[in-house]
Formats: structure tokens, C-alpha cells, sequence
């Protein structure tokens, strides 16, 4: 077992806010739930500091890299804030049933192997209270593709809930949720030791990305094949088989 | 170093006019323009490959003969041949035709293409598009160097005692580039057999294909080759260019706009972002030479000059103003700024040269047919005896 080191270092939250308005009660909720997980990781001794990634200003940089296939500065370096953060709290608001085109639109542009065994906390504002189901049966599975790990709590908030002492109960138990994972370095160990099984694309963004000859693994069947030798059927495995 | 254009051959409306080239105008329009290429003393000219409108090159070989025969002296290409949809085979057939005709100024460029409908197409499965590319060029290579060839794959039907006539030119393999912008598997390829490597450098921020460079210059140190410095990368680009800037922005721009691939970005923001350059002459030189900085000396510069409705007038123009006023100033600016000892991209004089010395290179005559559409063991009277085909089983 790994025990969470004692001086636990300093982790960084990110929030990826789609709320348009300021003030944004999407942005709000995110905040309250980043306020609340650094306040319980500090109690256990773990120093935290957030950064936000507010969609609304990036919209029109989105779709862009939406139709060109590249991202601009402004939307790389949300990435790579992205990238770097140990966890992420995923706020949007909810339009039409469902969540925010801007906030799908940005996940579209966040490469598969970005957010591995990342712990994140889903959380969605809305007009009424008919639409929380959204959280679980929109962001999970989106969550879920990206091989993150959602919390077991997550966050929805109507109109009424903002005068309701139970969302502050709420909010408390997703950001416990999010600090024992934190502290237990466990989405870590996942990434690190499972990175080459999962799906990866050379020069992407995640910070593990293979950029350069010694990220490289030069050992499998398709480097053979690469290299004039014959990937026919060796056991049963196909150069391609993944 | 090597200056010179790829078209893919695209037809679109110009959006200046409304005009749309019908396919007989836009393929004498590629010809006209490899011509001017030749005449203004460009090196290469690329021709792409697709097989849907509204693209018009879905035979490469065939135009590229065709251009050969009213060129002089301009090595003629590929951007891309399709190594995944295409029979190797044919490709080795095929282009070794055009390199004869063509008197060894051909080159051939590998991709893999990108476009999904043409997999299934040609039967093939783009989920298994790297192992099909990888294993088709282990092909092609044995294909051209080997007189008889006994070959079994995963993907083609196996060979046994196939000779892929007709040899090349000289018996000396046209040189082959793999066009990659993601697989570090394609440039361990090219590393590993010490064939070139090109980024299309196109449609991407500036120096993002860098790291697939840089792994593709160290493994072809790795395989021993030459060093890293040495190893043989192209680059593309897009330029439009006028003698005044502004002449050339304002001319570029309705193009620019109304292209499928820049929707909705500005001209002046894609060009500070990206390797595109619509400006002076001077302005395109200073682009290209950071370049050189950026991924190191290197062999081959291609621009694309007449994609997106542009008209043919305009296209030559192109071509003139990078034959007479980019070009010759690149050439000496990029030749005073490279390290010693960095080849130039080979030739077929050079690969000649290299394998035979001053002596006379391999002309093969082939044995007279015994009557079973196969010519034995030994297909070419010097074939090297100890060739032993593995023939199919009569019956």
C-alpha cells in the first residue's frame, strides 16, 4: 500500500467553468465546491491551489478548433492548465435537457489519454430540478470515455438549492470525496502504471505524451513491422491487436 | 536543397467568380503549371492522389508520365501515393514505368491517407491503416531491389518467384519519402531504411510536426545512415505571394475565406499561427528560413500554390514569382546558414553514383520465355544465381 506521504506537496484543482453569465451560478457552484475541497485538503495537511478555465471567452477560439482540427494559443494553454492539474472540477450549465454545446465542444478538443485516472467532480446548474439527472447521464459517461474517475458524488443545483443547506452538505461530501482520493495519490498510480495501456497519440497534450525518442517504445509489433520484420500471427497476436 | 510545388489536384469554385474548372480544364491546368515549374527552374513538382471529387488525380502515374514527356529537367513526385489502398505491387510496377520514361527523375512520396470512404473502397480497413502502410513499403523495398521475390503478409495475397518488371532504372530504386504527421512507427520506417521523411507542415501551428522530425533525425543516426544532422526531411508549406504585401493579402484573402479547411479563422491570425505566408517575396524568404532554424537543415521545400479555386493565371504566377524572386535568394541565404556535411536529398544520378562508381550501372536483360509465362529461376541473364524462387505448385 501506498500511504499519502505525510508533507503531502501542493496540488493544483481545475476548474472548466461553461457558465456564461457574470456572474455565472455554474461558475459559482464550481468555485464553492474548489473552496470546499481546499479547505478539507488543508485540514490534513495538503496545501491546494485552484485555477479556473472560464469557457465563455474561449468560445469562438472552441469553435475554431472545433472546424481546423488545431487549437489556438488561448485554447492550447487552457489545455495544458488542464493537463497539469491533479484534479478537475467539470461545471456547466444545463441548456435544452442537456449540458452545454460549449462545454461538449471543449471536451471534443481534449485528447483521450489527457484526463487518465483523473479525479473529477461533476457538477451542473439548471432553470429546474427536473434536469439534475443530467450530471449522471451526461458528464459520467463523458468522464467515463475519458478514463477519468468521477466522483462517487455529483453536483446539481436548481434555483431553489442555492437557499437549501443541503447543497452545502452536498458540496462538502463531493469535495471529501475528492481530497481522500487526492491525498491518496491513487489517480497517480493508475496513469503511471497502466500509461501504455491505454490509447496515446505522439506529440498529443497529456503530460505523459510520447514527444521524444526516449517516451518512444520501441519494443512492439508494430516497431517490427516498421522495420522489415514479419508481424505475421506469433502466438496468436496480430501486429495490430491492441 | 530542393524547391518545388504538390498539388493534390483539388477543384473548387473561385470564389472571386463563381467559376468552377470542369476536370478536363483542371488537369491541363496541373500540366500547364508542372511545365512552368520546369521552365522557371524549380526542382520538384508533387502530384497528390485521391479517388473521390473534387479531386481530380486518381491516376497519378499516368499524368506524371505524361508531364515527363514535355519536362527537362524537374524531378517529379508524389503528395502523397496511397501505401495503404494501393497494391504495392502495382505501385512498384507502376512508378518504375514512369521512372524509365522519365529518364530517373521521379521520386515517390508515401502516406496513408486520410480519407475514410477510400479504404473500403479499395477493400481495405482504416483501423489497420499503420500495420497496411508498414507492411506494404516492406513490400515495395524487396520489390525493387530484388529480382525474384517469395513474400507472404498478413494483408496481400502471397507472392512466390514474382519479378516486378520492370526493374528500375538502372537497377537503382526511384528514392522514397514517408509523409507522416503522427506515427512515430512511419518515421522508425523511414529511419530504418534510411529513406526521407516529410512533414506536410500544413494546416498546423508552426514547428508542431518538430518532435516527429526530431525522432525521425535520431533514428536514422540510431540505424547508421549518417548523423541526425544528415538524415533527408522535406517540408511543405503555403505561400501566396505578390511583389507588394498588400496586393498579396487582399488577393489571397476571398481564397483564404472561402476554404473549407480555414473556416471561420482570420488570414492574419492563421498566418502568425501557422506556416502559411501570403506576402512579399521577401516575406515568404524570411518565413522559410525559419524553417531551417526551427527543424534543423533540411532537403526539400515544397509549397502548395494553386489549391482552393485559384485561377490558372494566378497559379503560374506563383510559380514565376517563386522561381525568379524566392527561390534563387533562398537557395544562397539557406546554403550560407547549413552546417557542413549535410547532404543534398538523393537523385537518381546521385544513387547511381553511389552504387556503381564510374562503372557502367546494371542494365537487365531478361531470359527468353520458356513458354510458362515465368522465365525460370534466373529471370534476367545476370540475375545472381544463387536466386532461388519459390514457385506455386503446378497443380
Amino acid at each position: 500500500m501506498n500511504a499519502p506521504s505525510p508533507a503531502a506537496a501542493s496540488v493544483t484543482i481545475a476548474i472548466v467553468n461553461a457558465g456564461v453569465s457574470d456572474p455565472s451560478s455554474t461558475r459559482l457552484l464550481a468555485d464553492r465546491i474548489a473552496q470546499k475541497t481546499v479547505d478539507t485538503l488543508r485540514e490534513s495537511g495538503t496545501p491546494a491551489t485552484v485555477r479556473s478555465i472560464d469557457l465563455g471567452p474561449l468560445a469562438t477560439d472552441i469553435a475554431q478548433g472545433i472546424v481546423t482540427g488545431m487549437l489556438n494559443p488561448k485554447v492550447q494553454s487552457a489545455m495544458e492548465l488542464l493537463a497539469s492539474a491533479d484534479a478537475v472540477i467539470a461545471a456547466t450549465p444545463v441548456y435544452k435537457a442537456g449540458i452545454s454545446g460549449l462545454f461538449k465542444s471543449f471536451a471534443d478538443l481534449i485528447d483521450n489519454d489527457l484526463l487518465i485516472a483523473r479525479p473529477v467532480v461533476l457538477a451542473a446548474t439548471g432553470g429546474s430540478a427536473r434536469h439534475a439527472m443530467v450530471v449522471d447521464e451526461q458528464l459520467r459517461p463523458l468522464f467515463a470515455f475519458l478514463r477519468a474517475i468521477p466522483m462517487p458524488t455529483s453536483l446539481y443545483a436548481a434555483p431553489e438549492d442555492w437557499g437549501s443547506t443541503d447543497l452545502g452538505k452536498r458540496i462538502a461530501r463531493a469535495a471529501q470525496e475528492l481530497s481522500v482520493l487526492l491525498r491518496s495519490g491513487a489517480g497517480r498510480q493508475i496513469a503511471d502504471g497502466n500509461w501504455g495501456g491505454y490509447q496515446h497519440q505522439f506529440g498529443g497534450n497529456a503530460t505523459r505524451a510520447e514527444r521524444s525518442l526516449e517516451d518512444v517504445d520501441f519494443d512492439t509489433d508494430l516497431m517490427r513491422l516498421a522495420t522489415g520484420k514479419s508481424a505475421l500471427p506469433r502466438g496468436g497476436e496480430r501486429a495490430d491487436a491492441h | 536543397m530542393q524547391f518545388g510545388i504538390f498539388s493534390i489536384g483539388d477543384i473548387s469554385p473561385d470564389p472571386t467568380t463563381g467559376h468552377t474548372q470542369s476536370e478536363a480544364e483542371r488537369i491541363s491546368n496541373i500540366i500547364k503549371v508542372a511545365r512552368r515549374a520546369d521552365e522557371v527552374g524549380l526542382d520538384v513538382f508533387a502530384l497528390g492522389e485521391h479517388h473521390n471529387p473534387p479531386f481530380v488525380p486518381s491516376s497519378p502515374p499516368a499524368l506524371l508520365a505524361h508531364i515527363a514527356a514535355l519536362t527537362e529537367r524537374i524531378i517529379l513526385s508524389t503528395a502523397v501515393t496511397l501505401i495503404t489502398t494501393n497494391d504495392p505491387v502495382k505501385i512498384a510496377e507502376d512508378y518504375a514505368m514512369v521512372q524509365h520514361v522519365s529518364k530517373g527523375r521521379l521520386d515517390l512520396m508515401l502516406g496513408r491517407g486520410n480519407t475514410v470512404p477510400v479504404y473500403p473502397w479499395f477493400g481495405k480497413d482504416i483501423r489497420k491503416g499503420v500495420p497496411l502502410a508498414l507492411e506494404n513499403y516492406n513490400l515495395l523495398h524487396r520489390l525493387w531491389r530484388e529480382d525474384v521475390v517469395d513474400w507472404e503478409g498478413q494483408f496481400r495475397t502471397p507472392l512466390q518467384g514474382f519479378t516486378s518488371t520492370p526493374r528500375p532504372l538502372d537497377d537503382v530504386p526511384p528514392f522514397v519519402w514517408h509523409g507522416s504527421i503522427r506515427s512515430p512507427e512511419t518515421a522508425e520506417q523511414a529511419a530504418y531504411y534510411g529513406n526521407g521523411f516529410f512533414a506536410n507542415h500544413i494546416l498546423a501551428p508552426n514547428f508542431h510536426f518538430k518532435p516527429i522530425v526530431e525522432l525521425y533525425r535520431r533514428r536514422y543516426e540510431h540505424y547508421g545512415h549518417g548523423t541526425a544532422e544528415q538524415a533527408i526531411v522535406g517540408l511543405g508549406g503555403m505561400a501566396f505571394i505578390a511583389k507588394r504585401s498588400q496586393d498579396a493579402v487582399n488577393t489571397y484573402r476571398p481564397y483564404f475565406e472561402h476554404h473549407p479547411v480555414f473556416r471561420g479563422m482570420k488570414l492574419e491570425d492563421y498566418m502568425a499561427a501557422t506556416p502559411l505566408t501570403v506576402g512579399s517575396p521577401q516575406e515568404v524568404i524570411d518565413k522559410v528560413l525559419t524553417f531551417q532554424e526551427g527543424f534543423g537543415d533540411y532537403q526539400r521545400q515544397l509549397f502548395a500554390v494553386d489549391a482552393g479555386g485559384l485561377p490558372v493565371e494566378m497559379a503560374l504566377e506563383q510559380v514565376e514569382l517563386l522561381g525568379t524572386e524566392v527561390v534563387p535568394v533562398l537557395r544562397e541565404e539557406m546554403a550560407a546558414r547549413r552546417k557542413p556535411g549535410v547532404p543534398d536529398a538523393p537523385t537518381h544520378s546521385s544513387l547511381v553514383k553511389a552504387k556503381y562508381g564510374d562503372a557502367e550501372p546494371r542494365r537487365p536483360r531478361p531470359n527468353p520465355n520458356r513458354g510458362d509465362n515465368l522465365s525460370g529461376t534466373s529471370p534476367y541473364q545476370d540475375s545472381d544465381p544463387a536466386v532461388e524462387a519459390d514457385f506455386p505448385a503446378a497443380f
